[in-house]
C-alpha cells in the first residue's frame, strides 16, 4: 500500500529507559523518530513518546532542564503524547498532570512480581502485555477512556491526544498499540 | 507467556541510559536516588574498602539489604560471590530486583558460576571479553557488565573489556564456518548461539560498563564507546562530594554526546576518589571466574 500521508516526526524522550525499543517500533511502522533530550529537540516533533524506565530519574532530569514545562505547553496545545509504564506515571496527576489518572508506583511489588498477561485492547483485540515493576492506575477521571484492563485495573487509557499504558507495548511482538497511537496522531493533525 | 529470564532482560532494558550506584546503607541509598540513580547496588563495603581491608568479601547482611530496599523506590540489586548458589537463593528470598554475581566479592566456586536459568530473579554478570559474556548469558544472565578493576578509580580495564567485546564481535563476521565452530567450542557455548550473536553484532542482552568509573568524563567516555549504562562503585561515596558527584555522573551519562553539558556538570566537584595504578594492584578482580 502506498503511503500518501505527509511524513511525521515522533520524538522519543531519551533521558533514560527503553527509548531504543520505542524507536525500533516506530521504525518498523515506517515512522521517522528522533531522540529528545532538550527543548530544542522537541521543536521538530509532531508527537512525543515517554518510554519505560525509572520515573524518578526522568522527572528529575525533565525538571532540571525545563523540558517538563515545554512538554506540558506542547501537549496542552494539542501535541499527541504516549507514555508507557514510567511514561504513564509522568503523565499522571503526580507529575505532569496531563491526564486525569492517579497511579501507584511499583504496585505489584519488586521484579519477582513482574509478569506478562493476555489482555483485550479495544480496537485491537487480544495481545500480550509485559508488566515490569509496573504501576497500577487506581483512579480514572471523567472523560478518560479505558481501552484495556487487567484484573479490574485499567492498563491502557486515553483522552484526546494523550495515551498511557502501564505495560510495555514496545516490548511486544505486535506493533498494534504504536500503530493505534500513530493513527491517532495523523487523525489529530488533519 | 514471556519466560522469566526475558522479564529480567526487560527490566535491564528499563535501566538503560542510567547509573547504578553502590551504596552501603539506607542514607547513601537515598542520596543515590535523589541524585537520579536508576538503581542501587547494596553492599557492605565499597570495592575500594574491600581492596584496602583484604580478607574474604561476602554477600551483605540481609538486614542491611532490607533497610536499603525500604529506603528507596528504585530497583535494588545486591552482590553474591561467584558460584554461591545459596547466597543467591537468600537474595531471591529477600525479593531484591537483580543479583550481581560479582568478582568484587571473593569467589566461592573454583569450577562453576551459578546456574542462573534455574532462578526466577534476574542476574547481571561481568565479562572481560565476548566468550566470557556469552558463557554468562548462556547460563542465564539477563544483563552483562564489564569487569573493570573495581575500587581503583582507573578506567583502563573497563575500556579494555568493552573494546575487546566489540572487536571480537566484528571478528565473528570474518570467520568461516569452521572458525566459528572452533570459537564456539573454545568458548564452550553452542554454535547456534554464536551464529545468532554474529548476526546481531552485539551481546544479546543489555550491556553496562562497570569498574573504575570515577568522574563524569569517565561515564561519558564509556557511553561513547557503546555502553548502555553505567555502574559506579567507589567513585561516588569515596569522592569529596558524593551527592554532587552522583548527580554529575547521571547527567554526563545522559548527555554524553554533548561535551558542553559534560563540561558544565564536571565543574567544581572537588576531589574525585584516589586512583590506583593497575600494575601495582595485589589482586586483579577481573581475573576471578574469567576462564570458567
Amino acid at each position: 500500500m502506498t503511503n500518501y500521508q505527509s511524513p511525521i516526526t515522533v520524538g522519543v524522550l531519551a533521558l533514560q529507559g527503553d527509548f531504543a525499543e520505542h524507536k525500533a517500533m516506530l521504525t518498523a511502522l515506517n515512522v521517522r523518530s528522533i531522540e529528545v533530550r532538550s527543548a530544542k529537540d522537541l521543536e521538530s516533533c509532531d508527537a512525543l513518546v515517554l518510554p519505560g524506565g525509572e520515573s524518578t530519574v526522568m522527572m528529575k532530569l525533565l525538571k532540571e532542564s525545563g523540558l517538563d514545562q515545554e512538554i506540558m505547553n506542547r501537549v496542552q496545545s494539542g501535541m499527541p503524547i504516549f507514555g508507557t509504564c514510567a511514561g504513564a506515571i509522568l503523565l499522571s496527576d503526580s507529575h505532569l498532570k496531563l491526564i486525569d489518572i492517579t497511579v501507584e508506583r511499583n504496585a505489584y511489588g519488586s521484579q519477582l512480581q513482574s509478569f506478562s498477561a493476555q489482555i483485550d485492547v479495544e480496537g485491537i483485540g487480544s495481545m500480550e502485555a509485559v508488566c515490569i515493576r509496573a504501576p497500577i492506575i487506581t483512579r480514572v477521571g471523567d472523560g478518560v477512556g479505558v481501552l484495556a484492563q487487567h484484573e479490574d485495573h485499567p492498563v491502557l487509557v486515553q483522552k484526546g491526544n494523550i495515551l498511557a499504558a502501564t505495560f510495555h507495548p514496545e516490548l511486544c511482538v505486535s506493533h498494534s498499540v504504536h500503530k493505534m497511537f500513530i493513527e491517532n496522531v495523523r487523525a489529530l493533525m488533519q | 507467556m514471556t519466560p522469566r529470564n526475558t522479564l529480567g532482560e526487560n527490566l535491564a532494558a528499563m535501566l538503560k541510559g542510567g547509573v547504578i550506584m553502590d551504596v552501603v546503607n539506607a542514607q547513601e541509598a537515598q542520596i543515590a536516588e535523589n541524585a537520579g540513580a536508576c538503581a542501587v547496588m547494596a553492599l557492605e563495603r565499597v570495592p575500594a574498602d574491600i581492596r584496602r581491608d583484604g580478607g574474604v568479601a561476602r554477600m551483605s547482611d540481609p538486614k542491611l539489604i532490607k533497610e536499603i530496599a525500604a529506603a528507596v523506590s528504585i530497583p535494588v540489586m545486591a552482590k553474591v560471590r561467584i558460584g554461591h548458589t545459596a547466597e543467591a537463593r537468600i537474595l531471591e528470598a529477600l525479593n531484591v530486583d537483580f543479583i550481581d554475581e560479582s568478582e568484587v566479592l571473593t569467589p566461592a566456586d573454583p569450577f562453576d558460576h551459578i546456574e542462573k536459568s534455574a532462578f526466577t530473579i534476574p542476574f547481571v554478570c561481568g565479562a572481560t571479553n565476548l566468550g566470557e559474556g556469552l558463557r554468562r548469558i548462556h547460563e542465564g544472565a539477563a544483563m552483562i557488565r564489564t569487569k573493570g578493576e573495581a575500587g581503583t578509580g582507573n578506567i583502563i580495564e573497563a575500556v579494555r573489556h568493552l573494546k575487546m567485546i566489540k572487536k571480537q564481535l566484528a571478528d565473528l563476521k570474518e570467520m568461516s564456518k569452521t572458525e566459528l565452530s572452533v570459537f564456539a567450542q573454545t568458548e564452550r557455548v553452542p554454535l547456534e548461539f554464536v551464529e545468532r550473536v554474529r548476526e546481531l553484532q552485539r551481546l544479546p542482552v543489555v550491556t553496562f560498563v562497570a569498574g573504575g568509573i570515577a568522574t563524569p568524563a569517565d561515564a561519558a567516555l564509556m557511553m561513547s564507546l557503546g555502553a548502555e549504562g553505567v555502574f559506579v562503585g567507589s567513585g561516588i561515596f569515596k569522592s569529596e562530594d558524593p551527592a554532587a558527584t552522583a548527580k554529575a555522573i547521571v547527567h554526563a551519562t545522559v548527555h554524553w554526546n554533548d561535551p558542553a553539558e559534560v563540561a558544565k556538570v564536571s565543574e567544581g566537584l572537588g576531589e574525585a576518589m584516589t586512583g590506583l595504578e593497575i600494575a601495582e594492584l595485589e589482586v586483579m578482580m577481573a581475573e576471578r571466574g574469567s576462564l570458567l
